[in-house]
């Protein structure tokens, strides 16, 4: 018999989406019954607990949560956030119920060894309740009780060689696409450059330094996968600036209807004979290709790699062979100054080992976000208040025509007197000899 | 139950202390046919709903099929997903940003039975565990935030609202029919930990109701500087209030000025805004990453409020499904939603997917404001 009634999440076990409250349930019996003889370190009925607080929720129309307080390992400032329930008596097992942030690994491929390894602790010492994953990439280990933290840390660094991740101010935890590892669309090694950033940042992911939280996300190629022109304070875009690569024999394979276009995708729909004219060509948003004779042309100096057409013709055409990424900065969710896309900064770097081109790029960065940036100011707030040129001049970086979308509407330049023929200081009385008052 | 020491010693907490570690390396965890070939990737076909092959230089193949999930997930889930990949590929998985999961296997002829495993799978309640799908021209699996499950400022719950949407657009996410793909997310609160600002269609929550003020216990709460430095249209000033003949240091709420973005609750635990009828959802469209044919875009506020319907949120996946239906009619292929929308006109959007126009949607906040006033006479009677 369950302990508290749950009539209306009840009503989310129907229909054939997967159910977090079915999972629960089922996880919440499996404790009670405990065939494995588990001495769980958190009280054995939390995960009724839980479905309690969030029925209790359903019917309120209102959270249980309170803020986090001060909890965390010893010598970080991170990686835990503090949680507890408003509602401490009737819910004693999630009273306190601090969440844990476990970096992800890369391209969040797992083995099943070690996605054991954590459940078997998780459920020792933990709720055994997760998120896979958290918005910014991380393993989220949801609720657990102080005396808990530091033995799940050691355990966690001792027996699974694994870190926590960031919250707070600090370097968030970094995260990737799929990259290189199985996309053909990869300009650059995403999780071998977001994996060398998070291990050269580690005192600025576990330690807050930073007016605010910071992002990394690495996207290999302009379809953006992970969202971090969106998402990130610095986006690591993959491109090409050579020529794309064709396949005529497939362009024509694709022309004659032999292999699907897009890979496949709009299988579902009958959408006609593919007609590379209307879907690819009168597409492209620089109208820099050309069909004709049977031969795809394209004038690749023209190209701005929006990917459409390899996305169309994967078989076909093939990014092109000289690579590296773009990084664009300061995008940020609207809170509070509205939202904020990446805005380009460096059109073109490459990304190779030990990747000092792009440590450069960052610490510069850092170093100007730190010196001026205001408590819980966020990078791309810094640059709309002190100015785009700004950035330019702390990142020694010379402007150009990329940087803009357009130039300028108004004239209101802030002319700097070193740029202005003879300087600012003038003489009135030899203005006044030309001049009378 | 008798507390369990994993070696760590309290009163020697620096004694073999490991940090700044990070986490485990990536090629750790490739399957053999991943690491055989990265970086050596040909191209990759959907041989249907939720199955792909990617095919490498030297003829190597990966199949994979993608499940979606909840991705509030108990370890016995996980549990399972291992079951199900140390039986079919190998002992290796991996998740999608998008919450998804991949089973990987290395020879077409795996893939039959690891289907018919992944859907023999079901739960108490009926539900498949391991639904197909979440590929091409579809709706894929929802990225969203905590809500009511863990959070301290949500404005609605997440994984239900999950849930239901994703029951009532299952058949988008096991099916290829759509113009191109359609990205939802949720976040349940104007923070954005979802960030789900650049999405086809975004459901958030919102409050609508200023916070409340707890005098008696503000000032032992909370640092009043920050509180009022917290507001970004500066509503909050401070002040001093009587209770029970007690004078009070507090805080004053201009409450005309108050946009609800909660920042002042997340500052100063004493100035509460969650409210049963006061939050809600709102729904934005229109977005996207991608820089494909277009650039990337923001969403649009297409629905300023709808209530919280626990707990299946009929108005809300109402208001989605006509959106998804009126686009999947509309667009042409290869078409985003938000693209579709620009082609027709917004005004034409309205009409189309049967939503009402109301003066909450005209931006009224800030410079960027005026930009997207209409500043032209060509518009659509």
């Amino acid at each position: 018999m369950a302990k508290h009634a749950t009539p209306l999440l009840d009503q989310l076990e129907s229909g054939p989406w997967p159910s977090f409250v079915s999972d629960i349930k089922e996880m919440a019996a499996a404790r009670a019954k405990n065939e494995k003889n588990i001495e769980f370190q958190i009280p054995v009925d939390v995960c009724e607990d839980i479905l309690g607080v969030l029925e209790l929720s359903y019917k309120h129309g209102r959270t249980h949560w309170k803020h986090g307080g001060i909890v965390g390992v010893f010598g970080y400032g991170g990686g835990v956030i503090g949680r507890y329930c408003d509602q401490p008596t009737m819910f004693p097992g999630v009273a306190h119920f601090h969440t844990v942030r476990v970096n992800q690994p890369g391209g969040k491929f797992y083995t099943t060894e070690y996605l054991r390894q954590l459940c078997d602790l998780w459920e020792l010492r933990g709720s055994g309740i997760t998120n896979m994953h958290g918005s910014t990439g991380d393993i989220v280990l949801l609720g657990t009780q102080t005396p808990q933290l530091e033995e799940i840390f050691y355990e966690l660094t001792h027996n699974m060689n694994q870190d926590l991740g960031g919250s707070g101010s600090n370097l968030r935890t970094p995260s990737d696409c799929i990259g290189q590892a199985r996309c053909e669309y990869a300009c650059y090694d995403t999780q071998a450059l977001c994996y060398a950033m998070t291990q050269e940042y580690q005192d600025e992911l576990h330690r807050p330094a930073f007016p605010y939280k910071f992002k990394f996300k690495f996207d290999g190629c302009p379809n953006c996968c992970v969202a971090s022109i969106a998402r990130s304070d610095m986006s690591f875009i993959g491109l090409w600036r050579d020529e794309i690569r064709v396949d005529q024999k497939a362009v024509a394979a694709y022309v004659g209807g032999e292999i699907p276009p897009n890979a496949g995708a709009h299988a579902g729909r009958d959408w006609g004979k593919f007609d590379i004219q209307k879907e690819v060509i009168g597409l492209c948003p620089t109208e820099c290709m050309r069909y004709e004779g049977g031969k795809l042309a394209i004038n690749n100096k023209e190209c701005n790699h929006c990917m459409h057409c390899i996305n169309v013709m994967p078989r076909a055409l093939r990014i092109g062979n000289d690579r590296g990424c773009a990084i664009l900065v300061g995008a940020k969710a609207p809170i509070l100054d509205g939202a904020q896309m990446g805005s380009l900064l460096v059109p073109f770097i490459p990304v190779e080992e030990p990747y000092d081109e792009v440590k450069g790029v960052i610490e510069k960065v850092w170093d100007w976000w730190m010196e001026e940036g205001k408590n819980r100011e966020r990078l791309g707030e810094l640059i709309k208040r002190q100015g785009f040129q700004r950035l330019l001049e702390a990142t020694e970086i010379e402007a150009s025509p990329l940087h803009v979308s357009a130039p300028r509407t108004n004239p209101y330049i802030f002319w700097k007197e070193e740029e202005v023929e003879g300087g600012w200081q003038r003489d009135i009385k030899a203005f006044r000899k030309d001049h009378l008052r | 139950m008798a507390f369990i020491s994993s070696g760590y010693d309290p009163n020697e907490p620096m004694k073999g202390r490991i940090t700044d570690i990070g986490p485990r390396k990536f090629d750790e965890f490739y399957p053999p046919v991943i690491k055989a070939n990265k970086g050596k990737w040909l191209y990759h076909e959907i041989l249907e709903p939720g199955v792909l092959v990617h095919v490498a230089e030297n003829g190597d193949e990966v199949y994979t099929v993608r499940v979606g999930g909840a991705r509030l997930m108990s370890v016995n889930m996980i549990r399972e997903i291992c079951d199900v990949a140390d039986k079919h590929c190998g002992g290796y998985v991996r998740w999608t940003t998008r919450n998804n999961v991949e089973f990987m296997v290395d020879k077409k002829d795996k893939v039959a039975a690891l289907k018919a495993d992944l859907l023999s799978r079901k739960q108490s309640g009926g539900a498949f565990k391991f639904p197909i799908g979440g590929t091409g021209a579809g709706i894929t699996n929802i990225v969203h935030t905590q809500g009511w499950m863990h959070c301290h400022t949500p404005a609605t719950d997440a994984s239900g609202p999950v849930k239901a949407a994703m029951d009532v657009l299952f058949d988008d996410f096991t099916s290829m029919r759509l113009p191109a793909q359609l990205r939802i997310s949720l976040a349940c609160c104007l923070n954005m930990c979802g960030a789900v600002h650049c999405s086809d269609i975004a459901i958030l929550g919102f409050h609508r109701k200023p916070p409340m003020l707890d005098h008696e216990y503000l000032d032992k709460m909370c640092e009043i500087p920050l509180a009022i430095a917290a507001c970004p249209t500066a509503a909050i000033k401070p002040s001093k209030v009587e209770v029970d003949g007690q004078k009070l240091n507090s805080v004053a709420v201009n409450q005309n000025r108050c946009m609800f973005c909660g920042n002042c609750y997340t500052m100063c635990p004493a100035m509460p805004l969650a409210d049963r009828e006061g939050d809600g959802i709102v729904l934005m469209a229109g977005g996207k990453v991608s820089n494909r044919i277009s650039p990337p875009k923001f969403s649009k506020v297409v629905v300023a409020f709808l209530p919280n319907e626990a707990p299946r949120w009929p108005s809300t996946t109402d208001a989605i499904k006509k959106m998804v239906n009126a686009y999947a009619n509309g667009a042409r292929k290869y078409e985003r939603l938000g693209d579709w929308a620009e082609r027709i006109g917004w005004e034409r959007f309205f009409s189309v997917c049967d939503l009402p126009f109301t003066h909450h949607l005209i931006d009224d906040f800030r410079d960027p404001a005026y930009y997207t006033w209409r500043q032209t006479t060509q518009f659509k009677f």
